[in-house]
């Protein structure tokens, strides 16, 4: 679990001084490249689909989760069948805006349950019996858009996982001014060595002062306080860090937050309420800030996760490991409302879901219509694409 | 260095099995116990150079524990917490006092585990205890009861470098693990599947040797293996358990849990699994494909003697040749016992170090989840290089403080009851003036704590102090 760090919002934006706002200067986003932002927002454990975007409607799954289910009159209703779990209701104001689109079922053929290997299939975008060894997103972006701040920044759970890649520079922070300010006070080493697991520790050491003092001269710059607040929680703290990083120009194109503790084997709803709870709440308040920055149409949000969880609920009223899941794409530049297909309740394969969209169909997206990029390249076929950026 | 080096592999390869025989020299006996134990103080350097490499090996393997040196912490020896009235207790205040006396005995209790690490006579019992703690993985964050963690820390201790047989057998019914992985709600009728799904994957068989069926039917298995919470101990609850036919990994029958355990111990594979987790940890992380299998034959023909697999990766040549040196990275509590136990650093209240292992990403009792730290080049990011960065200037300058972190503080607070664990250590001045060969020159300073020759070179003009320093926060210090 992350820790929390109760710092409050006006500390950390204080870091940056104070001046009138709206003296940043945005890039208009009219055209796809590296200067547009993916935001990574990892579900880590396997979070339970069912209870995230509810079929409220659908009498099996008031029948297969008979303890656990969400009541329909607690759902957020989007139509007449689909409704969020009501932790998410901060992102209504999203979706009413037309900027979230959720991608229904989505998964991969042959799915494997477990969280190591499934979470490296969905990280490599790769087949299920396939073994690749860089992620998706560190092929897309090591290499290109010349000289920047890094190719990655992971806040939160330290697991690079799509931005892994030999070559890729991933920087790894709990907090965009802690960072900044202890990597001055590093030496950059002399040399490069041969030992490969050494030159790892070399290069990382080079990294932390390259990428360091690029972060610490932009967070000089003045910045007006922010408005939106930010949950106390770890998810709130990383992206409210990830908000700082974005509004100070720090030049990178994909940053990763997680959220953890979706492995709910037992006692499902206590942990999965308020898990849903601390993402609606911290997703809301970074759209809040994007868009207070004039920001937000240069960032792109998606969520992942390793799989969803089994349909019918176990003897320890939670969700033993299941497929797939829905997933949410939020941004200024999306065009919002449902994708993909609701998968079946009465038509499982072993218990589990049959998906509708292939994970990698989400990923090649991103990769070209927001980064201009060569998905085919990246993933070695051709994907359909899913229409969420209209 | 890299002249030294190339020597010794010359000499390896001349040689071959005959350098067996030979006395050990000093590079060849800091490897061997920067690699079973942690760090390498010049003293015990020094014990194993009378001996041949053989010999060495099997001193170091003799002088294996089942229990640790340090006193347990004083709450294991106390009344168990009365987990049932807190659970129904609805008064929020009381439900906060006791889980602060909770956090207060994990804090106890891990300061506990570094005392015995950084004074036990016997490194490599702890390198292993760590090594099964991070295999047989349980957490606090979800275990919840210090206590259970000491159990399971005693438990890994006893059977450490004894038979995986009786370790696997003993460990799916310790309460801690039983807890960790949900199998006390695994119910006849709806199994809960956590356990079974990581005692193949993870535990024995690895990914890929086993069928989402047999997770299924082994789930059942183990069904009704509780912890009685009054007591702490494991139970059988008979009328929890589904007694009808299963069939995992080809054999049917009315299988127990302990039957589904044997059964996966007849599989060639998961001594295949495990030796290749014992080779990565202590030879390579890119192992020769053909030791593995000698390891694993080993290990197999000895019925599982974890003892004998070690043997024969200490023995073989490989884990002695010159291109096996200095190429793994130390873990964050290989680098900081590691570094007090070398240069006999004073540590006032080793709780002191709970927090910069955390930041490191080694809480330990606290693994990330149920495969352990991944290790290996996942030790090292931009994050935890400056923090490994930190911990080892302050360490070297006697400049942890009482405690680091409020979070820590505020937990250890209530811990009133037990003793403060500290390392009584002579310090870095004291131990210069003790190893005046060492401290005359940049060389043997290297020498004594550089497995590979230092990235920033040791040219600088200063004194023996600094000059540790500067060795010491070398990226090459990284490395054993």
């Amino acid at each position: 679990m992350d820790r929390r760090r109760f710092l409050t919002q006006a500390s950390l934006w204080s870091l940056a001084g104070i001046l009138p706002a709206g003296c940043t200067t945005p890039r208009l986003g009219a055209e796809a490249d590296q200067s547009n932002i993916l935001v990574l927002v990892e579900l880590n454990g396997g979070n339970d689909g069912l209870n995230t975007v509810v079929p409220f409607a659908d009498p099996t799954y008031a029948k297969l989760r008979p303890r656990i289910g969400i009541n329909p009159d607690q759902v957020v209703r989007l139509d007449d069948r689909l409704g969020l779990h009501p932790g998410l209701a901060p992102l209504k104001t999203a979706w009413d805006a037309g900027e979230m689109a959720i991608i229904l079922g989505v998964g991969y053929p042959d799915p494997n349950l477990s969280h190591f290997r499934s979470i490296e299939i969905w990280d490599t975008g790769s087949d299920s019996s396939e073994f690749l060894a860089a992620g998706w997103t560190a092929r897309a972006v090591t290499g290109r858009g010349g000289r920047r701040t890094a190719d990655g920044i992971v806040l939160g759970r330290p697991y690079v996982g799509p931005l892994a890649g030999s070559g890729t520079r991933t920087i790894v922070m709990e907090s965009a001014g802690e960072f900044a300010n202890a990597a001055r006070r590093v030496t950059l080493p002399a040399s490069a060595p041969a030992n490969p697991l050494l030159a790892h520790v070399v290069a990382t050491q080079t990294e932390i002062r390259k990428a360091g003092d690029d972060i610490y001269f932009k967070l000089q710059r003045p910045m007006p306080g922010l408005r939106a607040e930010f949950p106390r929680t770890g998810i709130g703290w990383q992206l409210s860090n990830a908000a700082l990083l974005i509004a100070s120009d720090v030049d990178v194109p994909a940053i990763k937050v997680s959220l953890g503790g979706f492995d709910t084997h037992t006692n499902e709803r206590n942990t999965h309420d308020r898990l849903m709870r601390e993402l609606g709440d911290a997703l809301a308040a970074f759209r809040a800030a994007m868009i207070e920055r004039l920001m937000w149409h240069r960032v792109t949000v998606v969520t992942y996760s390793e799989f969803g969880r089994r349909v019918a609920e176990n003897s320890g009223q939670g969700t033993d490991h299941g497929t797939a899941a829905p997933h949410f794409v939020l941004g200024k530049a999306i065009k919002g409302g449902f994708y993909g297909q609701q998968p079946r309740l009465d038509d499982l394969a072993g218990g589990n879901l049959r998906f509708a969209v292939d994970f990698r169909s989400v990923y090649a997206t991103l990769v070209r219509r927001w980064w201009n990029g060569d998905a085919v390249g990246v993933f070695g076929r051709r994907y359909p694409e899913v229409g969420f950026f209209g | 260095m890299i002249g030294r080096l190339l020597v010794g592999s010359i000499l390896a390869a001349t040689l071959l099995g005959a350098v067996s025989a030979q006395a050990i020299d000093e590079p060849d006996a800091r490897h061997l116990l920067l690699r079973t134990g942690f760090g390498a103080s010049p003293e015990a350097v020094a014990a194993l150079r009378p001996l041949d490499r053989r010999a060495a090996v099997a001193r170091i393997l003799d002088g294996v524990r089942v229990e640790a040196a340090t006193p347990p912490p004083v709450f294991v020896r106390g009344l168990r917490p009365d987990w049932q009235t807190h659970w129904k207790e609805p008064d929020e205040t009381i439900k906060q006092t006791f889980n602060r006396a909770r956090d207060a005995e994990i804090v106890e209790l891990k300061a506990w585990w570094y005392a015995e690490m950084i004074t036990t006579p016997s490194p490599l019992t702890e390198r292993m205890t760590l090594f099964w703690h991070n295999h047989f993985t349980s957490s606090m964050d979800k275990v919840r009861a210090p206590d259970l963690l000491h159990t399971q820390n005693a438990l890994l201790r006893r059977h450490a470098t004894g038979s995986f047989r009786d370790i696997l057998h003993a460990v799916a019914k310790d309460p801690a693990m039983v807890k960790y992985l949900d199998n006390t709600q695994n119910k006849k009728g709806a199994a809960v599947e956590n356990f079974a799904r990581e005692l193949l994957e993870l535990f024995t068989l690895g990914e890929g040797h086993y069928g989402e069926t047999d997770i299924r039917e082994a789930a059942r298995a183990f069904s009704g293996w509780q912890v009685d919470e009054r007591t702490g101990v494991f139970r059988f609850n008979a009328r929890e358990h589904d007694d009808g036919a299963k069939t995992v990994l080809g054999v049917k029958g009315p299988l127990k849990g302990e039957d589904v355990l044997d059964i996966i111990l007849k599989q060639p594979r998961t001594a295949e699994f495990i030796a290749g987790k014992l080779v990565r940890e202590f030879l390579s992380e890119t192992p020769d494909a053909g030791l593995v299998t000698r390891v694993a034959t080993r290990f197999r023909d000895t019925n599982y003697s974890i003892r004998a697999a070690l043997q024969t990766i200490f023995d073989s040549d490989a884990f002695w040749a010159a291109e096996t040196r200095g190429i793994l990275i130390k873990s964050p509590v290989d680098l900081v016992v590691g570094t007090i136990r070398t240069l006999d650093l004073p540590i006032a209240d080793l709780r002191s170090l709970i927090e910069p292992g955390r930041r490191m990403r080694q809480d330990i009792f606290n693994p990330p989840n149920v495969r352990g730290w991944p290790g290996g080049t996942n030790w090292i990011s931009t994050f935890t290089l400056i923090e490994r960065r930190s911990a080892l200037a302050k360490i070297l300058n006697n400049d942890m403080g009482p405690l680091q972190n409020s979070m820590t503080m505020m937990m250890a607070s209530d811990a009133t009851t037990g003793p403060a664990w500290s390392a009584r250590g002579r310090g870095l001045d004291a131990w210069l003036s003790n190893h005046p060969n060492i401290a005359a020159a940049a060389g043997p300073m290297e020498m004594a704590l550089l497995s590979v020759q230092a990235v920033n070179g040791t040219d600088a003009d200063v004194d023996s102090r600094a000059m540790i320093e500067r060795l010491v926060l070398d990226p090459a210090y990284q490395m054993k």
